[in-house]
């Protein structure tokens, strides 16, 4: 029970801390003192005190858009163990509702985009639904390998599988699923080299260019749902790549959070010493991590 | 056994009035009233038939009726047993939506070809009953081409049209030689088991003289007609060009017709060489991963359904196969999930592609056009069919909480369970491709939803669609319950199809349960409600937060430019065109970019652009056109002249007599 308390309260605050925290390392590595730590939660509270400004080409679309995005994203984190942790929502085949539900919230982030009758963000929403759905069979093959390995179907398994002494046993296909989901996180998320989030021109856009007219509590919705993803991801990410564990609950807890604001530092490197890509590269980067993921595939099935 | 208690009796019933549903109104020459009571016979008659369904599906067997006829080919047998029910199911309602729904979309009163039409819709839909209950291959052949055949003078209703008579003709072409394929079919058969009355279930050993050449024939001639790759190239032009009505029955009823006769031919089998699962398993891949990809660069309403047909039944062939194969490797759970995901994707895919099918005609009939690039902004102007294709879009994607979502997750379990369990998981690979197929539904669909009922209008007819009355709204509403019913609690589809699976698979009921356990459907009816809830709960916050603080309303924001037209948003063929073109092996798409030939300013130019069908185009088409050539002097022999046509006839007739004696 304690767990599940920790479990929700971690994913419901912590999400937009790792913002903060990424913006705060890209500030360090620029020079700047940056804005704090916790910016993220004041313009999500500023956000949603604010009014709100709909185009009046828009319909209930745009509206439901972003609390449907958030839903699917809310159950998502419910499907994903944290801190070595069995979920609270976990059942065998959870992996696949877990992949499908990020599907619903694209279908529903890339309408809403479709329903303002933009240009900026048709294109926007053109390449989200493209460049995730080649990030699709990655997840799915890594998965499959995980699986595999821990023999389960449920990700509170899969994802608590890798140990140190299972991690060091399968070494290589390890390393190489760890590259894969890395690519596969930052291009779900929107991040550099895939996506710049500050970027100011919208014809170079994707994810932000497709919530251009939202505004308003609406914005701050979309806001926290894209770091909840962020977290999400993060999360699977972390249980692959930094299989520690002590035994004790609470320190497990510790190393968790620890773990994630470590990957938010090198989300923040990554972006720091790292240009955008051409926008015709993003599809081989993604082709790439596919065929990562199915070697490491290869490597445990030998 | 009485009369009155039998579901064949009652599928009989219900076949006869369907096919005599149209005559009233052929007789009595009153269209309206014609067209009525051929609707009223068709809701009749699915209601009878459904009632047969359930019975069947609830152990009821089915009796076998035997008529004997005076033609040499044995008696005519008719039966109904489990695996028929899977197919009447959707049949039944769809029909019945499908007939409501042409009252108000092929009104009598406008249209002069109501009556033909409602008599060949009466008589398409009896002969799938009949194909799907015939037990003699002479019968079953005769239902088969009365079911093309009508499809065809359906599809041709507006014969006007040269589009129409071209794609009519490509059809006829395409299902007759399929029929050539299923007529060695059942000879062979008959060279086999020295009788056309179908063998029964798992009596012929694979030892059998002619049993590849037999299974090979199916492959081609019931192939063909559900659509797979390659022989899928009548497909999208027959299904964008019928009425709409049609175009839900021939892409939801009419393609399983294929899907039944392969699993009818297997079923006669003891055991199948082990390539035919592999086989099945990679057309159904290539299927799925083709049609798909066709679809996403369509521009044509219509077309782009019919493409994502192609896709839908590679996904039930995918859940075949894995059912195969793990009847090769004594895999219990690619057995079970295959065949549950291919029997559910049966249902499902009649249930939302004949509610996109029936919401493309209200947009025709609202705008008058098929081209997605001239609609948008339709939402506001079709309140109610905007919501219920959004159900179907989000269901024909797979997406939770709907009910595609359910057969793929069957295949997905089925698929990964291989993976986590078997010494060499190949039919494991077949969940990355089921991922890159879902994520090219959601662009396929985004764009279609998006472009067509959202943003501004692009045309005149756009702004001024307008919503369709109660009678096509009605059906579609039914539909799409169905579709989230049978999402919210997959627990029913698959206690609906677990007889089916059991007796079709040769399943054991421990081992049935065994793996259905092992499938998350009560945790999926779980999450979905908490979705559902969690969804309820944000938006109910966020509306209130709205009421509290309205918002102000202003134009799109557009970079600063400030007379923004309809003609600068994204078009449906932009918004594909990312993806058209890093899929540019699969289906070639074609520019002809415009010349910028100019003096002292360019002169107007033109710029084209389309998806083509390459195996239509680039390998049929030449083919025809040279054999065409070749066999130019062949028609020497067709000259209209009828009495020599009739001596033709004779003299076959004469030298086949000789020969034989």
């Amino acid at each position: 029970m304690t767990d599940i308390i920790i479990h929700c309260s971690v994913a419901l605050l912590m999400p937009p801390l790792l913002l903060g925290v990424i913006n705060k390392t890209k500030a360090a590595f620029a020079g700047r003192v940056g804005a704090p730590y916790f910016q993220p939660y004041y313009d999500l509270f500023k956000l949603f005190r604010k009014g709100t400004v709909f185009s009046e080409t828009t319909t209930w679309v745009f509206r439901a858009g972003p609390v449907i995005t958030l839903a699917a994203t809310l159950i998502a984190a419910l499907l994903v163990p944290l801190g070595r942790h069995a979920a609270p929502l976990s059942f065998s085949g959870d992996m696949i509702l877990f992949a499908y539900l990020f599907g619903l919230s694209r279908f529903f982030t890339t309408i809403a985009a479709l329903d303002t009758g933009s240009s900026f963000e048709g294109m926007g929403a053109a390449r989200e639904v493209t460049f995730s759905c080649l990030a699709e069979p990655t997840l799915f093959i890594t998965l499959i390998t995980l699986a595999r390995m821990s023999k389960s179907l449920s990700l509170s398994t899969i994802l608590t599988y890798p140990t140190p002494a299972n991690w060091l046993a399968a070494g290589a296909s390890m390393l190489l699923l760890v590259g894969a989901l890395f690519i596969t996180l930052l291009a779900e998320n929107s991040r550099i080299p895939f996506d710049d989030p500050n970027t100011h021109l919208e014809l170079t856009m994707i994810h932000e260019v497709m919530v251009l007219d939202h505004s308003g509590p609406a914005f701050g919705i979309i806001l926290y749902g894209a770091a909840l993803k962020l977290f999400v991801l993060g999360a699977v990410f972390v249980n692959v790549a930094l299989p520690l564990t002590t035994g004790n609950p609470l320190a497990d807890w510790g190393i968790f959070i620890a773990a994630m604001l470590g990957l938010a530092v090198t989300i923040g490197v990554v972006e720091s010493v790292m240009a955008r890509l051409r926008m015709v590269r993003i599809p081989q980067l993604l082709v790439g991590a596919t065929i990562l993921s199915a070697f490491a595939m290869l490597l445990v099935l030998r | 056994m009485t009369i009155s208690l039998d579901p064949t009796a009652y599928l009989l019933i219900a076949a006869a009035l369907l096919a005599l549903s149209g005559v009233p109104g052929l007789l009595l020459n009153r269209p309206l009233f014609g067209q009525r009571s051929a609707a009223l016979c068709a809701v009749g008659a699915s209601i009878l038939g459904e009632c047969a369904v359930i019975a069947l599906l609830g152990g009821t067997p089915g009796a076998t009726w035997q008529i004997d006829w005076p033609l040499p080919f044995g008696p005519a047998l008719f039966s109904a047993d489990l695996l028929s029910t899977i197919f009447l199911l959707p049949l039944f309602l769809v029909t019945g939506c499908a007939s409501l729904y042409s009252l108000a979309y092929w009104p009598a009163r406008e249209k002069s070809s109501a009556g033909k039409l409602t008599l060949f819709l009466g008589l398409f839909a009896a002969a799938m009953v009949i194909v799907v209950m015939a037990r003699n291959g002479v019968l079953f052949l005769m239902a088969w081409e009365g079911m093309a055949l009508s499809a065809y003078f359906l599809l041709t209703t507006d014969q006007q049209d040269s589009d129409v008579q071209r794609v009519g003709t490509v059809y006829l072409l395409a299902t007759h030689t399929g029929t050539m394929a299923l007529f060695a079919l059942f000879s062979l058969l008959r060279g086999t088991t020295g009788t056309f009355a179908f063998p029964l279930p798992h009596t012929l050993s694979q030892g059998v003289p002619y049993a590849t050449a037999i299974i090979v024939t199916a492959l081609i001639g019931f192939g063909g007609k559900a659509g797979l790759m390659p022989l899928h190239f009548w497909l999208p032009g027959a299904h964008a060009n019928a009425p709409s009505h049609v175009s839900a029955m021939m892409s939801g009823l009419m393609l399983k017709m294929g899907v039944y006769g392969i699993l009818r031919t297997l079923s006669f089998f003891d055991a199948l060489p082990v390539w035919l699962g592999w086989l099945i398993l990679l057309l159904g891949a290539w299927s799925a991963l083709n049609g798909i990809a066709l679809a996403t660069g369509q521009r044509d309403l219509k077309r782009l359904l019919a493409c994502s047909s192609i896709e839908n039944i590679g996904i039930i062939f995918i859940g075949i196969g894995l059912a195969l194969v793990g009847m090769q490797t004594q895999s219990p759970y690619l057995v079970v999930c295959g065949f549950f995901g291919a029997f559910i994707h049966i249902i499902n895919h009649s249930l939302f592609k004949s509610l996109l099918f029936l919401g493309s005609g209200v947009l025709i009939h609202g705008t008058g056009t098929r081209e997605i690039d001239l609609m948008g902004g339709l939402a506001r102007r079709m309140p109610v069919t905007s919501p219920l294709f959004l159900i179907g879009s989000l269901a024909i994607c797979g997406l939770p909480p709907l009910n595609g979502f359910v057969g793929e997750l069957f295949l997905y379990v089925g698929a990964i369970t291989d993976g986590v369990t078997a010494p060499l998981p190949l039919a494991a690979l077949v969940a990355p491709v089921l991922a890159l197929v879902g994520g090219l539904a959601v662009i396929t669909f985004v764009k279609l939803y998006g472009i067509v009922f959202l943003g501004s209008p692009r045309s005149a007819a756009a702004a001024h669609g307008h919503e369709a009355t109660a009678m096509m709204t009605g059906p579609m509403v039914l539909l799409a319950a169905g579709c989230l019913i049978a999402g919210m609690a997959p627990v029913l589809l698959m206690r609906l199809v677990a007889p089916v699976v059991e007796y079709y698979g040769n399943v054991a009921g421990d081992v049935m349960v065994q793996v259905t356990g092992q499938v998350p459907l009560v945790p999926l009816t779980i999450a979905n409600c908490m979705l559902i809830a969690l969804g309820l709960a944000i938006g109910a916050v966020y509306l209130r937060r709205l009421h509290r603080q309205p918002a102000l309303y202003g134009s799109t924001w557009g970079c600063g430019y400030l007379a923004p037209t309809p003609r600068i948003q994204y078009t449906g063929t932009s918004f594909s065109e990312l993806v058209v073109n890093l899929l540019g092996t699969l289906v070639a798409p074609r520019r002809q970019r415009p010349g910028l030939d100019c003096v002292v300013l360019p002169r107007p130019a033109q710029f084209h652009y389309e998806v083509t069908e390459t195996v239509l185009n680039q390998v049929l088409t030449p083919v025809f056109h040279w054999t065409g050539l070749a066999f130019s002097y062949v028609r020497r022999l067709q000259h209209g002249q009828i009495h020599v046509y009739m001596l033709y006839i004779f003299v076959t007739l004469f030298v086949l007599m000789i020969w034989t004696h």
